[in-house]
């Protein structure tokens, strides 16, 4: 039978609210990394040199290839094997971030794909360095279209943080876990876990389309002068083309 | 190697650009065999030629856009791009060629002027982020620019929201910035619409009349024989024929570049 009173009691309940709090924590964390590590990555594979571009690929194919959780489980119950012991948390953090970078390498990738050849080469010609041109000219710009994706990948690493319970690290659901062992009321608190769950994901599409709305609003429609003037491009081939 | 006469009005000015030798190829393409260019200070040189002849690739070539496969580039005299070691030409680093790039502006055919940024940060991206003055102190010179191709009331807008023959000017405007020893254009006028060419062409036309070195890849013929004091004719990757106005008007010496002419002059 579903308990009502027990569901309600346990929503107010400071041990899964920590837990809800140390889920998000992770998650924030696990999406910092996996920034740091998708941006270099991303990067790195725009190099022609293959010693620079590979690496990132491997890491890329190995972490894009692999569940998450059997990740995690290697991290912390695999390595201690070749004596590299990382406590839960590291673990966690590590598998989470690394698994994350993977993701946002590609997606950042597409972004910076995405900022027309000529932003670079008016950047270039202006005299603006490689990292210069990056920084003030491609980012900006590249920023407005990944962050879409990105806010669904945060979105994802939230829900997906629930499987560091499996290497014991005590976040929401392992600490739901545990309070079922002691309750044994099963449905009533996974569905306070699950409500949990939904409103972090709830309140962070509020934030990601308040991020998203101020990103747009700084500038009206950047690349539309790039389809125009393709489409004229393509006007004008067809003319020289006649010319000669 | 074809040794061209090199006609210049001023023969005594000190030479800008000097390209010697100049190859280039796209995979099996050659797109540039051996082509020379010098000019000199003050000069107005444009090259002309058919889709493909590699008159924008031998443009970017001279800013290393498209480094040169063989050849070499000079700016005032010193090397571009390379620099000699034990004898041989080897590629600058990122940062010393970049340092280079800021003696030569370029304008685009498709104007690429950064959309994230309004009309004045365009105009002095070059002095802030690349020579980093404070964009207050470097907001002076642009708002001059700006009065020379006659945007002033548009320092606030973005790119999107101004007209091709607009943004292009914000483009020259944008070159300018860097205080260049010479300006190279990309086909300028391509990517515009008809009435808005003129516009771009009077703002270069009064360039030129201030004494601004430039070379200009262009089917707009007439503005060439205007504005230009040497025309050059390209064709498979090589200069066919060059040139004053004049005497390419009047008298081209080779049939290709008669018949290039003919029809430029029959289409406009």
């Amino acid at each position: 039978m579903w308990d009502w009173g027990t569901f309600l009691h346990y929503i107010y309940s400071p041990y899964l609210l920590g837990g809800a709090a140390i889920s998000l924590g992770i998650s924030i964390a696990a999406m910092l990394i996996g920034l740091v590590l998708g941006l270099i990555a991303a990067l790195m594979r725009m190099s022609s040199r293959w010693w620079i571009k590979q690496p990132a690929s491997l890491y890329v194919w190995l972490f894009r290839g692999t569940p998450v959780l059997v990740q995690l489980i290697i991290i912390y119950t695999g390595l201690p094997q070749v004596g590299i012991s990382l406590g839960v948390v590291a673990s966690a953090l590590v598998g989470l971030g690394a698994n994350e970078g993977a993701y946002l390498a590609e997606i950042i990738r597409a972004g910076i794909d995405s900022v027309p050849k000529g932003q670079f080469e008016a950047a270039r010609a202006v005299g603006m360095t490689w990292p210069k041109t990056m920084r003030v000219v491609v980012f900006p710009q590249a920023f407005r279209i990944i962050l879409p994706p990105l806010g669904n990948a945060f979105n994802g690493l939230m829900k997906s943080s629930s499987l560091a319970s499996a290497i014991s690290m005590e976040e929401l659901l392992r600490r739901t876990e545990l309070l079922v062992q002691v309750k044994f009321k099963v449905l009533e608190l996974f569905c306070v876990a699950a409500l949990y769950y939904l409103v972090l994901t709830t309140l962070w599409g509020f934030v990601q389309s308040w991020l998203e709305a101020r990103a747009s609003r700084s500038v009206p429609s950047p690349f539309r002068t790039a389809q125009t003037a393709t489409s004229i491009n393509i006007n004008s081939a067809v003319l020289s083309h006649d010319a000669s | 190697m074809t040794h061209l006469e090199q006609v210049s009005p001023a023969p005594t000015r000190p030479i800008v650009i000097e390209a010697r030798g100049i190859h280039k190829s796209f995979g099996a393409l050659q797109v540039l065999n051996d082509v020379d260019l010098v000019v000199r200070r003050g000069e107005v040189v444009v090259i002309i030629g058919p889709s493909g002849s590699g008159k924008s690739t031998l443009l970017r070539a001279l800013n290393f856009l498209d480094a040169p496969d063989q050849g070499q580039v000079s700016i005032n005299g010193c090397p571009f791009g390379f620099t000699m070691r034990d004898g041989k030409a080897v590629a600058v680093s990122d940062a010393t060629l970049s340092a280079q790039r800021r003696q030569i502006g370029m304008v685009f055919q498709q104007f690429n002027l950064f959309g994230h940024m309004n009309v004045l940060d365009n105009v002095r991206s070059g002095p802030v982020h690349v020579l980093g003055h404070r964009p207050v102190d470097a907001g002076v010179g642009a708002r001059r620019l700006l009065a020379l191709v006659g945007l002033s009331d548009k320092e606030t807008a973005y790119p999107a929201a101004l007209s091709g023959g607009q943004q292009q000017r914000v483009a020259i405007a944008r070159a300018l910035a860097m205080e260049p020893a010479a300006m190279l254009f990309d086909e300028p006028t391509s990517a515009l619409d008809p009435e808005t060419v003129g516009e771009v062409l009077n703002v270069m036309l009064d360039l030129a009349a201030k004494g601004m070195t430039m070379v200009i890849v262009t089917h707009e013929i007439q503005f060439a024989y205007r504005a230009a004091d040497r025309i050059l004719f390209m064709e498979n990757g090589r200069i066919v024929e060059e040139g004053c106005p004049a005497a390419m008007k009047e008298s081209p010496k080779h049939e290709r570049t008669r018949r290039f002419l003919g029809k430029l002059t029959a289409g406009a």
